[in-house]
């Protein structure tokens, strides 16, 4: 018996690319474009690319906002990627100010053009970083990054990052010019990367491999 | 600095480093990679999918596809090769030859790409670059510049393949190209592609001097001397391979491992 896992169609995102990563993994993938779907699923993948304001807008579209919050209070296991993670956020600042998903208390910022040594910060941040954690090792071991060890390089595409008002809730970051970005955040069943795990090689198996073990 | 056409301050000395990329470059003539020599006189590599796999679990960090004869045709056939090469291959995939559409763009990234690379269709008509950039997100449009000397500190864009003159003064479109919403660069010598005969320093200098995003640099590469060379002059963000990769002149592993002793920050594979 293979683990289910719903993927989140909003008309947004590498959908495909989540897919074949997740059936790589040994899931069997459902696809959810109704919000009955979402409430439904045994553990959810929200992927996201683009901007905040149109996921918002989509999702809004479909009626699944409410569907996704209801999720997330059940207690079953969500994953959201880059954008998906963004959306779960209280606001988001891409393009003005929008209300998101806020299941997660935070807001969704810019990666700043300037660093703490005066050098400007190249925008977007594309490529592979490694994930290091500064306080919390410990929870690393029962969440999607078991098994990884600290400095393991994933693949980041975004200009913009999550800023948590709970920075206890992130438990792995990675450092871009000199600039500390949440790259995994976690509140109880809710799990988010601002990586791409499925792009992101053998480490990027490994956590979605994690993610399918959640109960 | 060239015609002080420098939009940010121009630092020479990276003081943070970012993790430099290898990209694996596969130029596709129908169902086969093909390579040549400045853009011309192709030779048949392989399997486009055999090879990126290949590429992929000998640990690159990117794939990247270009349709070499789309933009003559004004298609993109690389469609089917994409959907076949993201069924195992988990890392970033770009694509390009032939997008002139929103449309294009669309069906790529739905295929599997993650990012789209427009040369042909930009530099005919500019807005095509904010249109997919404003859908799909700056992270995903990679401008493909293929550059063509004039003289030392002056380089022409070329369309189709490196076979037609734009008339645009490289510097200046790509500067243009970023105000429209470009991620990235990708920086082809049109003179040094092919050659084995070592990057064009001068041109990708300039070019990551005049620009704030990611610049890759393709188009040169023999041996590990140029690369070293060319990440320690022009402080580019990624190299684009194929000559060396192809025809099994260098590996992945040691060009990562070459890279790390010279304290090159790259990706550390586990």
């Amino acid at each position: 018996m293979s683990t289910q896992a719903t993927l989140v169609d909003y008309g947004l995102g590498n959908m495909l690319s989540v897919h074949r990563m997740l059936e790589h993994c040994g899931a069997k993938v459902n696809i959810a474009a109704l919000p009955d779907d979402i409430i439904s699923a045994e553990r959810l993948v929200f992927p996201g690319v683009g901007a905040f304001a149109s996921g918002m807008q989509e999702l809004a579209k479909r009626g699944m906002i409410g569907a996704l919050r209801e999720f997330a209070r059940g207690g079953r296991p969500i994953l959201g990627i880059c954008l998906g993670m963004q959306l779960f956020m209280s606001i988001g600042e891409e393009f003005g100010e929008h209300v998101g998903i806020n299941i997660i208390p935070g807001r969704v910022k810019q990666i700043p053009s300037v660093n703490n040594l005066r050098n400007s910060v190249k925008i977007p941040h594309i490529g592979w970083n490694a994930i290091v954690n500064e306080q919390n090792k410990e929870s690393w071991d029962n969440g999607i990054l078991k098994g990884i060890q600290p400095g393991e390089f994933v693949y980041f595409a975004h200009s913009f990052y999550v800023d948590l008002r709970d920075k206890q809730l992130c438990i792995a970051q990675c450092v871009y010019e000199n600039t500390s970005i949440p790259a995994v955040v976690r509140l109880n069943n809710i799990h988010g990367c601002q990586f791409h795990p499925e792009k992101s090689g053998p480490v990027g198996i490994k956590i979605i491999k994690n993610f399918l073990t959640l109960a | 600095m060239e015609n002080g056409v420098c939009a940010i301050p121009f630092s020479t000395v990276r003081l943070v480093m970012r993790p430099f990329r290898l990209i694996a470059r596969l130029d596709v003539k129908g169902p086969n990679v093909v390579k040549g020599v400045q853009l011309e006189g192709l030779r048949k590599i392989g399997n486009p999918n055999i090879l990126a796999q290949r590429y992929y679990v000998d640990g690159i960090d990117e794939i990247l596809y270009m349709d070499i004869v789309a933009s003559l045709y004004e298609r993109n056939n690389l469609l089917d090769i994409v959907k076949e090469t993201t069924k195992d291959v988990f890392i970033p995939v770009t694509v390009g030859g032939g997008v002139r559409t929103l449309s294009d763009a669309a069906a790529l990234l739905r295929a599997g790409a993650d990012k789209i690379a427009v040369n042909t269709a930009a530099l005919k008509r500019p807005e095509i670059l904010h249109e997919i950039s404003d859908a799909f997100g700056a992270q995903c449009v990679v401008l493909s510049i293929e550059a063509k000397r004039e003289s030392n500190s002056n380089w022409t864009a070329y369309y189709d393949n490196g076979r037609e003159k734009s008339g645009k003064n490289v510097l200046e479109w790509a500067q243009q190209a970023c105000s429209l919403g470009v991620g990235e660069i990708l920086l082809t010598s049109v003179d040094q592609e092919g050659t084995a005969k070592g990057f064009d320093l001068k041109l990708v200098q300039a070019v990551t001097a005049a620009v704030s995003v990611p610049v890759i640099a393709c188009g040169g590469m023999g041996n590990m001397v140029h690369l070293t060379d060319l990440i320690e002059k022009t402080h580019p963000d990624a190299v684009a391979m194929a000559h060396v990769l192809h025809y099994e002149k260098l590996t992945i592993s040691s060009i990562r491992k070459h890279l790390s002793g010279q304290k090159v920050p790259v990706r550390e594979i586990f």
